[in-house]
C-alpha cells in the first residue's frame, strides 16, 4: 500500500483538472480548491492520505503543508491510515439504528471475522460504522467507494463480499446488488 | 393527490436531462426572471413569504434584502447541500431526480442577487450526484442559460460544485464558508453576518437546495399565487424526507399545513406505522428537534389537532412541542429504545462538534458517555440529572447552535420518557446488551391512536 514517495505526483491530466478547479476561484483564493484536490489524492494514492501525499498537495497549492495536514484530519472522508479496496461504511446513527442496521453490522463482523473499524488480513475489506449518510428512508445502508447500497438484508450482504472481494472489483462502479 | 409545485416531473423518464425538463417547461422561470429587474423578482420572493427550508425557517425574502448592494466587492449566492442532518434526504432526492430545477432556481436567485459565481456546496459523501450536478450545468450553459449575457440580458454566471468531505458542522453557513475557503470547518463568530462579510469577505447569502429550487414555481405562479398555499406564515409547499418504522419511508411534498394526521397514516404519504406495530414517538423535523410521544405529536396540549407547519409543530415550546426544522421526520415505533436512539444521537453530535467552545466540545462527550453508560447498564439514577443538567450547560453558552442541537434531543428525550431512562437503572441486567424497548416490562401506558 506504501506508494514510494517519488512516485507521488499526478498524472499530466489529472494535474489539468487540478489546475481546472483552482482556477474556478478569484486571484489569490485557490486554496478553496483544497477540499476536492485532497479527494483527487486520496484517490489516485491508495485511499488514503500519507504525509508524502499531503505534502506533495501542499506543494502544488504552494501552502505549508501544516495547513494540509489540519485540514485533512478535520473532515472524516479523509483516511488518515489505510483502508482495504473495498471499504464498507455502515450508517449507525438513529433512524438507521431503529431500522436494523446493528444486525448487519454484526452479521458482517461475524462473516468477515473481524470487527468495526479493523481491516482484514488480505486487506480486502475494511468495515466501519459511520454517522448519517443522507440515507435515512433506505436504511440499513452502507456507502461503498463512490456509491450507496441501500435497504441493506444479510443475502446482499453476502453478495456483496462475495463479489467486492474479487480482483476485478471496482470501487467506482454501482454495482447492482 | 396534493399539489406538486417542485416534484411534479421528479419521476418522468429522463427529467435528469435538459432536454425532457425544458420540453416540461423548464427554465420559463429564468426567461421570466431575465426581463424583470432583481429587485422585481426578490419582491416576488418576498411577497410568497417563502421562508428557508434548511431548518430555521427564517424568512428567504427578508434575507436576501440584508445583502450589501453597496459594497465594492463581489457578491455570492452559496447554496447550502451539505444535507447532513440525521433523518433529512430531500435535498439529495431534488439534486439526483431533477438537478435542472436547482440550477434553473440558482440562475434566478444570482440573478436577484447580483451574483455572478454561485457555488453548490454539497456534503462530500454525495459522490456521484457531483456529476450529475455538473452534466446539468453543462448543459444548461450549451443551452444559453449559463455563461455570458445569459439570453442577451447582460448578465453573467457560472455555477460551480465544491465538495465537502464529512462533517457535519459545514452544513452551519458561516463553517460552510470556511470550508468553502478551504479550511477547517469552524463555525465563525456572528456578527459580521455573511450577507455584510462572507466568501472572501464579500456579501454572501447561503441558502438551502430546496430554498432555492422553491423560487421556480414562485417565478412562475408569481409570489402573491404561492402565498395562498399552505397555511398562515408557513406558506408553499415542502418537502419531507420521512423514515422510521413507516410503511412507505420517502421523500414527500406536502402543502404546508397539512394535517399530521393525515401524513403519517395516509397512503399518499407514509402508509402508517409497519403492520402489527403502534407509534411511540416522532421526530418531526430532523435529530436536532425536540421529539414528541405519539399523543403529543397528534395533538398539542390544549388537545387541537396538528398539522405540518412551522407554528403548529412548534406550539407548546419545548415543553410540550416540537420544530419543522428541515422535515426530516423520524417515526418509531414501540419497539425503540428511546435511551438507545437518544445516545446514538448523543455520539453523532459529539463526533461531529468542531470542539471550538469548550461547553459544546466537552458537554456533547459527557453526554454521550453517561448515555453509552445508561443504555449498556452501569448507570446510575442521579446520571439521568446529570444529563439535564449538562444540557442545560450546552445551551446557549456556544459560538454556533450545533450545541442546542445537540442539547435540545436529550433534553426532550429525558423530558417525555423519564421512565424509561429509569428503567435503565432498576432492571440494568435487563437492558444490557438488548437493543429493542422494553415497555412490555415497564407497562408504561402509551396513548393508542
Ligand atoms: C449544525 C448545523 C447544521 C446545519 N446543516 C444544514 C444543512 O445541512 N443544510 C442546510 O441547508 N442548512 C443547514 N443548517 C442551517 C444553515 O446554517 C443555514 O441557516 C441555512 O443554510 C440557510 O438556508 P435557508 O435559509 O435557505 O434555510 C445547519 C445549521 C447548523 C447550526
Ligand atoms: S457549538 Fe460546537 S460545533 Fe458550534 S462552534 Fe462551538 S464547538 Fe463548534
Ligand atoms: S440515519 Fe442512517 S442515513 Fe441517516
Amino acid at each position: 500500500m506504501e506508494i514510494p514517495v517519488t512516485d507521488i505526483k499526478f498524472s499530466d491530466e489529472k494535474l489539468a483538472k487540478v489546475k481546472e478547479i483552482m482556477g474556478r476561484y478569484p486571484e489569490g483564493r485557490s486554496k478553496s480548491a483544497l477540499l476536492p484536490v485532497l479527494h483527487i489524492a486520496q484517490k489516485q494514492f491508495g485511499n488514503w492520505l500519507s504525509v508524502p501525499v499531503m505534502d506533495y498537495v501542499a506543494s502544488l497549492f504552494q501552502i505549508k503543508p501544516i495547513e494540509v495536514y489540519e485540514v485533512a484530519t478535520f473532515y472524516s472522508m479523509y483516511n488518515m491510515k489505510p483502508v482495504g479496496k473495498c471499504f464498507i461504511e455502515f450508517c449507525q446513527t438513529g433512524p438507521c439504528m431503529c431500522s436494523g442496521v446493528e444486525d448487519i453490522m454484526e452479521y458482517t463482523e461475524q462473516k468477515l471475522g473481524i470487527k468495526m473499524g479493523e481491516t482484514t488480513r488480505d486487506e480486502r475489506f475494511t468495515i466501519k460504522g459511520v454517522e448519517c449518510l443522507g440515507a435515512c428512508g433506505y436504511a440499513p445502508m452502507a456507502q461503498i467507494g463512490e456509491y450507496y447500497y441501500e435497504n441493506l438484508t444479510k443475502e446482499k450482504i453476502d453478495k456483496i463480499i462475495d463479489l467486492f472481494g474479487k480482483d476485478d472489483f471496482n470501487p467506482d462502479h454501482k454495482y447492482d446488488i | 393527490m396534493g399539489r406538486k409545485l417542485l416534484l411534479e416531473h421528479a419521476n418522468v423518464p429522463e427529467i435528469h436531462t435538459y432536454q425532457v425538463y425544458r420540453a416540461k417547461g423548464g427554465y420559463s422561470a429564468v426567461e421570466k426572471a431575465l426581463k424583470m429587474t432583481p429587485d422585481e423578482v426578490m419582491e416576488e420572493v418576498k411577497k410568497s413569504g417563502l421562508r428557508g427550508r434548511g431548518g430555521a425557517g427564517f424568512p428567504t425574502g427578508m434575507k436576501w434584502s440584508f445583502l450589501d448592494r453597496k459594497s465594492e466587492k463581489p457578491r455570492y449566492l452559496v447554496c447550502n447541500a451539505d444535507e447532513s442532518e440525521p433523518g433529512t434526504f430531500k435535498d439529495r432526492y431534488v439534486m439526483e431526480k431533477i438537478p435542472h430545477l436547482l440550477i434553473e432556481g440558482l440562475i434566478c436567485s444570482s440573478f436577484a442577487l447580483g451574483s455572478n459565481t454561485t457555488f453548490i456546496y454539497i456534503r462530500g459523501e454525495y459522490k456521484w450526484i457531483v456529476g450529475i450536478l455538473e452534466k446539468a450545468i453543462a448543459e444548461a450553459k450549451n443551452a444559453g442559460f449559463l455563461g455570458k449575457n445569459i439570453l442577451g440580458s447582460g448578465f453573467n454566471l457560472e455555477i460551480y460544485v465544491n465538495n465537502g468531505a464529512g462533517a457535519y458542522i459545514c452544513g452551519e453557513e458561516t463553517a460552510l464558508l470556511e470550508s468553502l475557503e478551504g479550511k477547517r470547518g469552524n463555525p465563525r463568530m456572528k456578527p459580521p453576518f455573511p450577507a455584510i462579510s462572507g466568501l472572501y469577505g464579500s456579501p454572501t447569502v447561503v441558502n438551502n437546495v430546496e430554498t432555492l429550487a422553491a423560487v421556480v414555481p414562485i417565478l412562475n405562479l408569481g409570489g402573491d399565487e404561492y402565498a395562498k398555499i399552505g397555511i398562515g406564515k408557513s406558506t408553499g409547499t415542502k418537502l419531507i424526507s420521512a423514515c422510521g418504522n413507516i410503511k412507505k419511508p420517502g421523500v414527500y411534498e406536502i402543502d404546508l399545513g397539512l394535517p399530521v394526521y393525515e401524513f403519517l397514516n395516509s397512503d399518499e404519504y407514509c402508509g402508517g406505522i409497519r403492520d402489527g406495530h403502534r407509534l411511540k414517538a416522532v421526530i418531526p423535523g430532523g435529530s436536532s428537534v425536540p421529539i414528541l410521544p405519539a399523543d403529543l405529536f397528534y395533538k398539542n396540549i390544549k388537545g387541537e389537532e396538528r398539522n405540518m407547519s412551522y407554528e403548529s409543530l412548534s406550539d407548546g415550546g419545548f415543553v410540550s412541542g416540537s420544530m419543522l426544522g428541515s422535515g426530516g421526520f423520524i417515526a418509531m415505533d414501540e419497539t425503540v429504545c428511546i435511551v438507545r436512539n437518544t445516545w446514538t444521537f448523543a455520539r453523532f453530535y459529539h463526533h461531529e462538534s468542531c470542539g471550538q467552545c469548550s461547553p459544546c466540545r466537552e458537554g456533547t462527550g459527557w453526554m454521550e458517555k453517561v448515555l453509552h453508560r445508561l443504555e449498556f447498564g452501569h448507570g446510575h439514577m442521579h446520571d439521568i440529572d446529570l444529563l439535564v443538567d449538562v444540557a442545560k450547560k450546552i445551551e446557549g453558552n456556544t459560538i454556533c447552535p450545533l450545541g442546542d442541537a445537540a442539547a435540545w434531543p436529550v433534553a426532550a428525550a429525558i423530558r417525555h420518557f423519564r421512565e424509561e431512562f429509569e428503567y435503565h437503572v432498576t432492571h440494568a441486567d435487563k437492558v444490557k446488551n438488548s437493543r429493542l424497548a422494553h415497555l412490555d416490562d415497564y407497562k408504561k401506558e402509551l396513548v393508542l391512536l
